[in-house]
């Protein structure tokens, strides 16, 4: 066959999409467009205080350096209370998480109704932030580190359990069938062929929401709930400047280790 | 005794896979059941431990009608049935001897399911099969750290210490090499004559199924089209189970010259029975 042929038998244009995906696409970027212009032009931002932010952000550091570091004895409890807060609240995750996660993994769950309250558990956890949680629980326990770990516990339950229901669900069912096959009860099946399954998932997930935990409850003191957020708040009332970048720089290394060890201890998992 | 009387599995949406199907084992023997995908052959198995509900029909294991069992009653009854499955379906973090032992869950309690607290009749019980199946080595293995084979062997394991009355085997060779499928054939044949125990065995390989079979059983179409023994496994046999095709290789007999799969699966037989 010549190269002619070719040409006549085969076409030599060929496009990706029609001119109407083209078009749809279009809008949608217009779309998008829009919505940024409309939110923007409905928020009233008043921009006159954009003119000298650069001042007062440069003012502000001014005043923040030197760090007062002998303030750093007076936060080492606080922070020290801070990790126990992060640290129990995801003990008590690792207790009800994963119960949660069979009512609401689909291949575990026993009928609708408790699916149904696995799902409800796991979003009413997810949609009440951390803070919020703990505003909930200093009314309920006072002010302090019980309100604080409760308010870990009860964000962490829904982000754990999610994550673990999803792992169910993709688990591999062949095992399960043939622990099943046994004789095994409902119970020993869970134990036996789907927890081993998901541990890595559970130990990972684990460990991941210790590490966003001491993040969170280190703002939890502005709302009563205990840990370095009271020092920093106060500070911040009192325009101690000096006193709240020692926090800062306090809790950022707090992160940075927790981060390090998190990573270190996943990778470990197998 | 095992009894299968009438026994039907309509899915939902309409698919009939078993129709009517009669089938009775009164003596300890190996039964190869053969047929081509989709001809009911998994859900014949998975019918008799109730792993698939059947639609109507009776499949009594010494006189003990399965199919009307309760929760608790169904649980006892599978205590009395090893399976083993074509994929292995081996807890993979667990070790083999975890996996092994799983085998006796219907006896513990959940507390020592946990524990792992196993009866030492049962822990011993495991170490002889293990042996058995050459695999005291790696007993405290993660299954995953396994090859094919030595996972299958874990699976019959696993199987024969629920101390069955009988072996449902699905598709046991599917996913191994033909040196290792026999291999593997020939332990579970081994083991169920050993113990007296009747196996049923799903199996698309119809020249393995002759060499071992004590019976064979032919599914076309969800209704048993042939029941006698591997020599009676003919040209039209093969035809009615399978449809048409040249079988002439297929049921030739063994020992004679002749080129092919057949001469170089006898081959291969006879240096893995030797070694």
């Amino acid at each position: 066959m010549s190269q002619t042929d070719f040409k006549q038998k085969y076409p030599q244009i060929w496009k990706r999409f029609t001119p109407a995906e083209t078009l749809v696409r279009y809008i949608w970027y217009g779309g998008i467009v829009f919505i940024a212009v409309w939110s923007v032009s409905n928020l009233d931002i008043p921009w006159f205080y954009f003119l000298d932010a650069h001042v007062q952000a440069a003012d502000l550091i001014t005043r923040m350096i030197p760090p007062y570091w002998p303030f750093f004895l007076d936060i080492i409890q606080p922070l020290v209370e801070t990790l126990h807060i992060a640290t129990l609240g995801t003990v008590f995750t690792i207790f009800l998480a994963f119960p949660v996660a069979i009512l609401s993994a689909r291949n575990t769950t026993f009928n609708k109704t408790t699916w149904f309250i696995g799902r409800f558990i796991l979003v009413t956890s997810r949609s009440v932030n951390t803070v919020v949680w703990g505003l909930l629980f200093v009314a309920i326990f006072g002010p302090g580190p019980v309100a604080g770990i409760f308010s870990v516990a009860a964000r962490s339950i829904g982000f754990v359990g999610k994550l673990i229901a999803e792992a169910i669900e993709e688990i591999d069912v062949g095992a399960v069938e043939a622990i099943e096959a046994t004789g095994a009860s409902k119970l020993q099946i869970l134990l036996i062929g789907v927890l081993p399954q998901v541990m890595p998932i559970i130990l990972g997930t684990i460990i991941y929401r210790w590490d966003i935990n001491i993040r969170e409850s280190t703002v939890l003191g502005f709302v009563g709930a205990g840990g370095i957020g009271i020092v920093l708040y106060s500070s911040i009332n009192l325009f101690a400047w000096h006193e709240v970048s020692v926090i800062l720089v306090s809790i950022f290394g707090v992160v940075i280790l927790s981060e390090y060890l998190s990573i270190k201890a996943r990778a470990r998992i197998t | 005794m095992f009894i299968i009387k009438g026994l039907s599995k309509t899915y939902p949406g309409g698919v009939t896979a078993l129709e009517e199907i009669n089938l009775e084992i009164l003596e300890p023997q190996v039964v190869m059941v053969i047929g081509s995908s989709g001809a009911g052959k998994s859900t014949l198995i998975r019918c008799i431990n109730r792993l698939i509900e059947p639609t109507t029909g009776s499949v009594q294991l010494n006189e003990v009608e399965i199919t009307t069992l309760g929760k608790t009653g169904l649980r006892k009854a599978r205590r009395r049935m090893g399976m083993i499955f074509q994929e292995y379906n081996l807890v993979d973090r667990l070790t083999v001897m975890e996996n092994v032992l799983s085998g006796r869950l219907g006896y513990v309690s959940f507390l020592q399911a946990y524990r792992r607290k196993y009866g030492p009749e049962d822990i011993s019980a495991a170490y002889e099969l293990l042996d058995r199946v050459g695999l005291t080595e790696n007993c405290n293995s993660r299954a995953d750290a396994l090859s094919g084979g030595q996972r299958q062997r874990v699976g019959i394991a696993r199987a024969l210490m629920q101390r069955p009355d009988l072996l449902l085997v699905d598709e046991p060779t599917a996913s191994l090499d033909p040196k290792t499928s026999r291999q593997i054939m020939r332990l579970i044949v081994e083991l169920a004559s050993e113990r007296g125990t009747p196996a049923l065995i799903n199996i698309h390989d119809v020249a393995l199924a002759r060499s071992f079979a004590d019976r064979i059983i032919g599914l076309a179409r969800g209704r048993v089209a042939f029941d006698g023994t591997a020599a009676e496994v003919s040209d039209q046999v093969l035809t009615e189970i399978y449809g048409e095709e040249d079988w002439s290789a297929t049921i030739k007999n063994d020992g004679s010259d002749s080129s092919g799969d057949e001469n170089l699966l006898s081959k291969i037989e006879k240096e893995s029975s030797a070694g």
